[in-house]
């Protein structure tokens, strides 16, 4: 498979965290240790849904030098795509899957003198595991997590218990706090780096303060869980299989391509690493680019696509796979 | 002679000003004030009230660069006798700063490397100091087997300082230390080394 190796794993525990989120505890079929990973590193959890392989990415937030299990958390998505329900809905205690190798995409960078994390929702998950990273590191550290409300909040109170209310802040939208970025930006020592995770406005929100806050591009990192989105049905001819492929509503182009029995290429599943990159041979219509790795350029060049997150609308799209 | 086409060779893109900085802060060195100087048309009210310069003359002593950058008009204009006057100076800017501060540096290759490992032990990101090169070509090289290093050094093969041992200056480039390497280019034979170039002039 191309989305690296797979480990086949037992699901040894589901706890229920908050309001539509709940945690998952993986372990090694064959009792090894777990490969270790760094902070900020997700992996891609294969389901089988009758017939159907859905594969959803999802940060680890277990300590990243306990090789024991791999913990994930999985908010269940209002109009989800079938992953997050299947994951709250269908896997007990005891159930079989398989998960990938780890991938980072989100590494801290550390040079930094300090790191200023800021989360907003289930975007705290890589958080987790890079806050106790940074621990045994010795790193400085702060946390600025938003939630919507204390109940649909995952791990604040631990959080705040673990670390202390000096490196971490909660602010809840339904008590009208909300995170004072201005002053955030504008007070932190020079070498801190900025990581923000959570829903895209917010992200974009971030990154754009801190542009406008005089920082470097350089120190603003960001991870987007990016899903693909739902569109109208369309045609995908694949000039070197020579196969013809129907992407259905709910589908991804990946997803569809895998499902016909074509190996291609991916990391993240979410429109951000750039490893499904795929030429575009013909295109008679509009490809609707969802990612964030090609450029504007590029993708009003159309002769690439992230077929993870992407669509088309038109008449015939070939690609070169 | 010259070992050219090496990666770590660094590449200085210009000075341009950015505009959302909260404070400027430009270390000049002899010629690199005329970077700056040519910058002018870019300076409004607000990029000189965060403005600060620390300029040392150098090799442009006599030509007026100071008058001239006194002339901007920036919030604060200091000059250091030395290269290490102003690298300490520097030192302790950076030291109580906040995110949000640019530093821009131009001068010869010696100064923006020495300056620029400054801003890198601050924990600024490489890519984000603004350097541009100006005036003589001359390089601080690192002699690898003395360790020594020799400033302002315009041919190569040189004679290290520290030495003796005849060295080849190559592209090749530390940015922990702000200077290019230097190799003994006779150990088999010593004298046998060709006329020395002038190539950094």
């Amino acid at each position: 498979m191309s989305g690296g190796t797979e480990v086949p794993v037992r699901v040894t525990k589901v706890t229920p965290v908050a309001e539509r989120i709940k945690r998952f505890r993986f372990e090694r079929l064959d009792g090894k240790p777990m490969p270790y990973f760094s902070g900020g590193a997700h992996i891609i959890v294969s389901m089988h849904d009758d017939g159907h392989v859905r594969r959803n990415a999802y940060s680890l937030m277990s300590p990243p030098h306990d090789c024991a299990a791999y913990e994930i958390s999985v908010l269940h998505v209002e109009d989800s795509r079938g992953g997050s329900t299947f994951m709250h809905e269908r896997v007990k205690e005891g159930d079989e899957l398989k998960v990938s190798y780890p991938v980072n995409l989100f590494q801290p960078d550390w040079r930094a003198r300090k790191h200023l994390l800021i989360a907003g929702g289930i975007g705290i998950t890589p958080f987790i595991a890079m806050m106790e990273q940074f621990t045994r590191e010795g790193a400085n550290f702060e946390l600025h997590y938003a939630v919507r409300t204390r109940d649909r909040g995952a791990y604040w109170k631990e959080l705040a218990e673990r670390y202390g209310s000096q490196r971490i802040k909660i602010y809840c939208d339904a008590e009208g706090i909300t995170m004072p970025l201005g002053r955030l930006l504008d007070s932190q020592p020079l070498g801190t780096h900025l990581y923000v995770c959570g829903p895209s406005g917010m992200i974009d929100g971030v990154l754009r303060a801190g542009i406008e806050a005089g920082w470097p591009e350089q120190n603003l990192h960001s991870e987007r869980f990016l899903s693909s989105l739902p569109g109208k049905p369309f045609t995908v001819e694949l000039v070197r299989s020579g196969k013809t492929v129907r992407v259905g509503h709910h589908e991804s182009m990946l997803e569809a391509i895998e499902a016909a029995g074509v190996d291609a290429s991916f990391l993240c599943r979410g429109g951000a690493c750039g490893q499904c990159e795929t030429g575009v041979v013909t295109c008679d219509g509009k490809l609707l680019h969802h990612d964030v790795y090609l450029n504007d350029e590029e993708k009003a060049a159309g002769r690439k696509v992230m077929i993870c997150v992407s669509r088309f609308e038109g008449k015939t799209l070939h690609l070169d796979l | 002679m010259l070992v050219a086409g090496i990666k770590s060779r660094p590449v200085y893109k210009g000075l341009t000003i950015e505009p959302h900085a909260k404070r400027h802060i430009f270390a000049l060195e002899g010629e690199g004030a005329t970077a700056l100087i040519d910058q002018k048309p870019a300076f409004d009210e607000t990029i000189l009230s965060r403005s600060e310069i620390l300029y040392v003359a150098c090799g442009s002593k006599g030509k007026g660069h100071d008058t001239a950058l006194l002339g901007l008009g920036t919030d604060v204009f200091w000059t250091a006798p030395t290269i290490a006057t102003l690298l300490f100076r520097l030192k302790g800017l950076l030291a109580t700063a906040h995110m949000g501060i640019r530093l821009y540096i131009a001068g010869t290759e010696g100064f923006i490397g020495q300056a620029m490992t400054v801003g890198l032990e601050h924990g600024m990101d490489y890519a984000s100091i603004i350097t541009e090169h100006r005036g003589s070509l001359a390089r601080r090289v690192q002699c690898v087997h003395c360790k020594g290093i020799t400033d302002d050094v315009t041919a190569s093969p040189f004679t290290c300082s520290h030495c003796g041992l005849t060295l080849l200056v190559r592209d090749h480039y530390s940015r922990r230390l702000g200077a290019f390497q230097g190799v003994n280019i006779d150990a088999e034979d010593r004298g046998s080394a060709p006329d020395p170039e002038e190539l950094f002039l």
